[in-house]
């Protein structure tokens, strides 16, 4: 058979999610960030959401989310996220509502917001990209920033007499009575994709359900802040960031 | 025995040449264009390999910027 022969639209099998918007994204190339947007736009789609999710933006890298995927979003002050889809989610139970935001955001500056909108089991999803370091500020130490690792304010490598330790923040909410969910993926290969893909499902489903609060982590790349290519940073997370940061669900109730 | 063959498109104009498809691919279908570049001056993804391609959308998965769509045939 020819290419041509095979290129038909009988024989689609993967197309681009309907969810996402003609834009370009802004992220570097290899970033995981847009990985993560597809499998979001793929989740809200297929559970028929379109309608009545309502995303949360950050700041950080992803701040322009709402730019790409087609739905209802609100812009938070940095780490306000879930404090806003609180308000959010409180004022229209019947939608369901999520944040997206990077490991500054939520493990920095929103500590105090994510702790306690969890401990309250507020009945939103929050997806969580760590990447350990403050990708759209020019690549500074976050407090996920690995022991070892430079970065623009570690160029030595993070010491922990000096920065302290990579904090596990999802571990610390899988503790939190209002958390029903929590659980660590990763999208750099195609497996580990299908599997997170699963697990922002799973989430959604559980704000469907009203179980409380929901943490998807994801342990991503950024390429340009690690000063590596796209694929040897994909290597290096495999090899040095989950094993600080262990894929599989951390709690499931 | 039934074969699968199969084949990608690439939006060329989106990709970045970020080679994570390239990676990904486990029947080395894909390279990056050696010379070529899209308008934002990437070297963007192609089928150098079209016949080796099984469909398997491994590369769709992984591409940050969905850029690829896949097609696939079952011959009997
Ligand atoms: C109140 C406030 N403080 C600081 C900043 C600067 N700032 C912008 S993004 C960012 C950190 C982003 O890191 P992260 O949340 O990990 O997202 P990434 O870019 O890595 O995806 C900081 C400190 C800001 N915009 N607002
Ligand atoms: S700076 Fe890092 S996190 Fe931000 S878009 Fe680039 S690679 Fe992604
Ligand atoms: S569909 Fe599978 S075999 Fe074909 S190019 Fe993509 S990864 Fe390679
Ligand atoms: S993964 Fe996507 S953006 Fe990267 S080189 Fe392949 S087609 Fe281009
Ligand atoms: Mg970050």
């Amino acid at each position: 058979m020819t290419i041509q022969e095979i290129i038909k639209p009988e024989n689609k099998v993967h197309s681009r999610p309907r969810l996402l918007t003609d834009n370009i994204t802004h992220y570097c190339p290899g970033c995981g960030h847009g990985v993560v947007h597809k499998l979001v736009a793929e989740v809200i789609d297929e559970l028929g959401l379109e309608d009545r999710t309502i995303g949360v933006a950050p700041v950080g890298c992803a701040v322009f989310a709402y730019n790409y995927i087609d739905i209802d979003w609100v812009e938070a002050a940095h780490g306000r996220a879930p404090a806003v889809a609180t308000a959010i989610s409180r004022l229209e139970p019947e939608n369901v509502v999520f944040t997206y935001q990077g490991d500054g955001d939520l493990a920095a500056i929103g500590t105090a917001e994510t702790i306690h909108a969890a401990n309250r089991g507020e009945n939103i999803v929050i997806i969580f990209i760590n990447n350990a370091i403050y990708g759209m500020t020019g690549g500074q130490m976050a407090p996920t920033t690995l022991l070892g690792q430079q970065t623009a304010t570690t160029p030595y490598g993070r010491r922990a007499d000096l920065n302290g330790y990579p904090i596990k923040i999802s571990d610390m909410l899988a503790q939190l009575d209002g958390t029903c969910y929590v659980t660590r993926q990763a999208v750099f290969t195609a497996a580990a994709a299908r599997k997170c893909k699963g697990a922002i499902k799973k989430a959604f489903q559980n704000a469907l359900a009203k179980k409380g609060t929901s943490v998807v982590e994801v342990v991503s790349n950024c390429p340009s802040g690690w000063k590596l290519t796209p694929e040897k940073a994909n290597e290096w997370l495999k090899e040095h960031m989950t094993a600080k940061y262990p894929l599989g669900d951390l709690k499931d109730l | 025995m039934a074969k699968v063959q199969g084949a990608v498109t690439v939006d060329v104009n989106r990709c970045k040449g970020c080679d994570l498809c390239v990676v990904a691919c486990p029947t080395d279908t894909l390279l990056l264009q050696p010379k070529e570049v899209n308008d934002r001056g990437y070297h963007f993804a192609f089928m150098a390999n079209p016949e080796s391609c099984i469909g398997c959308a491994q590369c769709a998965t992984v591409c940050p910027d969905d850029c690829i769509e896949v097609y696939r045939v079952v011959l009997k």
